[in-house]
């Protein structure tokens, strides 16, 4: 199919700190120019009535392929997660990788250990010719420092940087909770929150010694952000991410046994939530995500210990991101190198922010526009959502893939 | 004994208002005069269990109570029996050995099973944290939690707080010990809700690998040191240790664990002359007790605190019911 030129005029475009008027061109699915002065002929107009045209959001880290959560949600492409299969082998991850084209792209993480069992090196040079974009260790961390060390010189040969999920097992072996008052009232089994920061100073002393890029998907404590603070202020070629879960929620969440609120890692406590809210503000978190993990009744709707971790992210992902921005802790412009910018340069994609020459991954917010979260009338194939009926704002209200409208 | 406590019920105000809740599910839902009011409620079914051959009461009778059971338990299932059939009740019981449960069946359809056979109340045991509470929400009678996981037993606090009224006449202003395996012990977290709700001093005297994060939220000081911990104490209450947390990961040993933290004739010098001695039972002589200190006539309450359970039992399950029989009032 032939793509017509698209022209997005009267938008306030997201490239700078402050989104600012101008308009923009899409010829060949591709951005030609921000603000062009010359349109060809035959393309297409598009109004945006003052809403912002921002780039598309590239969500780091989900754990599975769900279209319309996606689409609501104004995610153009996803990363994810090795854990379903697990994706260990280069046919997986091809198969993977063509799962939502042409209006959704996914980008595959391979599994850094076969069967993610953190004992053998997964074919990570074979999973990377069929499209794995980076490797990551799934739902837990690799034990045992020895493979670790492996894994990471080895993908870093084949230049792909290594996305860790930091828990310490001995600290969190059937842990459900952060330890806290919390915790022991409502009598559920609990790890202490340092069971993060021991497993990141771990890897950081790998990194050191290897210097194999990683990503901390998900850095939720003050003593984890610290260390990331300091191996960042010493040149480590490390990044940080969060899910506005642990940024707006703190484990008073789970109180009444919300198995809507058991995410891995568990909800912090509210001074943690703080520091995590500073370090966004600081820059020492630079990937914002959804951790989108879409699980029913069957998976949810049982006591509390007994219920799988994990929360369907994607549509909340950019009206909480809009939050952050509303309170003051980051700039819009700011947020969007969190939602595409940062996930864009680590996956090596050519997209993520709004310049002549990328992918025309847009989409169009509508900031102001209130709704509120319902568990219930989710378009993802699951509610379990820990913001159920909080009120938000902001929603994208149209988006293109490649310079192909979507919605 | 119990005058200078028990209140009339004409000092409470009138119907549903004396205890606004649908389910017993926790100590946390209740107030200090909800509490009062159970216990006042449970003085007459004392009495009546005493009163020799005709221990009968038939306002729960045409009443099915199912006591469904997902954990193992011999004394709290019987002691809810009991209190049911007391009452004129008709008492079922269900095992989780014997029921679908083994078969896959998540608890919510086994809930949903049981509310369709129309229980008039249902007393539920299980093993998780919080399943009771989820249970409650999908049927439509009264539900009592039996225990859940590490969370809550209310009609075990309940009996304590029974018991030590009308041992030592009061059950506030006093200095409570309750020493153990607070971590794993949903009888300690209810105990330490409605003992300090009460206005007692609670301390809790356990190993670090067995105290709870953060306890002193809840209100209560905390003790290593068993000694110092009992030192003066009204009541000493005792846990139950078991034996899966003394093979090393919690405990070097049992007899280790005797050493330190085993309630002896000796130790217990340190608390008041008159101190009370309780455990919920099952004991492990030796180990958490000593037998001349289980069996001490004055000072154990331990059989006392079984015969408070069916009392107090007797009352949360009137109280519970008295909407469904339209007692007056209580809508």
């Amino acid at each position: 199919m032939e793509l017509k030129p698209l022209y997005i005029a009267n938008a306030l475009l997201v490239d700078g700190d402050t989104p600012r008027p101008g308009s923009l061109l899409v010829v060949d699915g591709r951005i030609a120019a921000l603000d062009p002065t010359e349109i060809p002929e035959g393309t297409e107009t598009i109004n945006a009535k003052g809403q912002w045209l921002a780039p598309g959001i590239i969500d780091l880290g989900v754990f599975a392929t769900d279209k319309p959560a996606f689409h609501f949600g104004g995610i153009t492409r996803a990363a994810l997660m090795p854990d379903n299969g697990p994706l260990d082998g280069a046919g997986l991850v091809e198969r993977a990788a063509k799962g939502g084209k042409p209006d959704l792209w996914v980008h595959p993480l391979a599994a850094a250990t076969k069967g993610l069992a953190g004992t053998e090196l997964a074919e990570i040079g074979l999973m990377k010719q069929a499209g794995a974009r980076a490797i990551a260790t799934g739902r837990a961390r690799i034990a045992d420092s020895g493979v670790m060390r492996r894994v990471l010189a080895y993908a870093a040969s084949l230049g792909l940087v290594t996305i860790i999920h930091a828990e310490d097992e001995g600290l969190t072996a059937g842990a459900v909770a952060t330890d806290g008052e919390m915790a022991t009232r409502l009598g559920l089994a609990s790890a202490p929150a340092i069971a993060e920061a021991i497993a990141i100073a771990r890897d950081l002393a790998l990194v050191e010694e290897t210097g194999a890029p990683v990503h901390f998907r998900q850095v939720t404590t003050a003593r984890g952000l610290d260390l990331i603070r300091a191996a960042k202020a010493k040149g480590l070629p490390v990044l940080c991410g969060i899910t506005p879960a642990h940024l707006l929620l703190s484990d008073t969440a789970i109180g009444d046994f919300r198995t809507f609120a058991r995410l891995s890692p568990p909800l912090r406590s509210e001074e943690d939530r703080h520091a995590c809210l500073a370090a966004i503000a600081d820059g020492t978190i630079d990937i914002l995500a959804s951790g989108h993990d879409p699980r029913g009744p069957e998976d949810k709707r049982l006591p509390f210990a007994e219920a799988l971790p994990g929360m369907a992210g994607a549509e909340t992902l950019l009206a909480l991101g809009l939050n952050l921005v509303r309170d003051g802790h980051v700039s819009p412009g700011r947020l969007f190198e969190l939602l595409a910018g940062t996930p864009a340069c680590l996956l090596g994609v050519d997209a993520g922010t709004l310049a002549v020459g990328k992918e025309a991954d847009l989409i169009l917010v509508d900031e102001g526009t209130p709704w509120q979260v319902d568990a219930k009338k989710m378009a993802a194939w699951a509610g379990n959502t820990p913001f159920d009926g909080m009120p938000v704002q902001g929603r994208a209200t149209m988006m293109w893939k490649g310079g192909l409208r979507i919605r | 004994m119990t005058s200078s406590t028990l209140r009339p019920a004409s000092d409470y105000p009138p119907g549903g208002d004396a205890f606004r809740h649908r389910h017993l599910i926790g100590i946390a839902q209740l107030t200090p005069w909800e509490i009062s009011y159970v216990l006042d409620a449970a003085e007459q079914w004392v009495d009546l269990n005493r009163s020799g051959a005709a221990k009968h009461d038939d306002r729960l009778a045409g009443l099915t109570i199912i006591n469904a059971f997902f954990e193992n338990s011999t004394r709290t299932l019987l002691s809810f029996e009991i209190a049911g059939k007391r009452l004129g009740a008709d008492v079922v019981n269900m095992h989780a050995a014997q029921s679908s449960v083994k078969k896959g069946e998540t608890l919510i359809d086994t809930a949903m099973t049981l509310n369709a056979m129309r229980a008039d109340a249902m007393v539920i045991r299980h093993g998780s944290s919080g399943a009771v509470q989820l249970i409650a929400d999908k049927v439509d009678c009264p539900v009592l939690n039996a225990g859940d996981g590490r969370h809550e037993h209310p009609t075990q606090a309940l009996l304590d707080a029974l018991t030590i009224r009308r041992r030592l006449g009061r059950v506030e202003g006093l200095t409570i010990a309750i020493c153990g395996d607070v971590l794993h012990s949903r009888v300690a977290r209810s105990n330490i809700l409605a003992l300090t709700l009460l206005g007692n001093e609670v301390r809790v005297v356990a190993p670090p690998t067995l105290t709870p994060p953060a306890i002193e939220r809840m209100h209560v000081t905390t003790f290593t040191d068993m000694d110092e911990g009992i030192k003066d104490a009204d009541v000493v209450m005792m846990l139950r240790l078991q034996n899966e947390r003394m093979d090393g990961a919690y405990l070097p040993s049992a007899r280790e664990y005797h050493a330190l933290y085993g309630l002896t004739e000796k130790r217990l010098e340190k608390a008041k002359p008159d101190a009370i001695v309780m455990h919920p039972g099952p004991m492990n002589r030796g180990v958490e007790i000593d037998s001349n200190v289980a069996d001490d006539p004055v000072r154990s309450t331990i059989t006392e605190q079984v015969e408070m359970g069916v009392a107090v039992r007797m009352a949360c399950l009137d109280i519970l019911t008295r909407r469904k029989r339209g007692v007056v009032g209580w809508n």
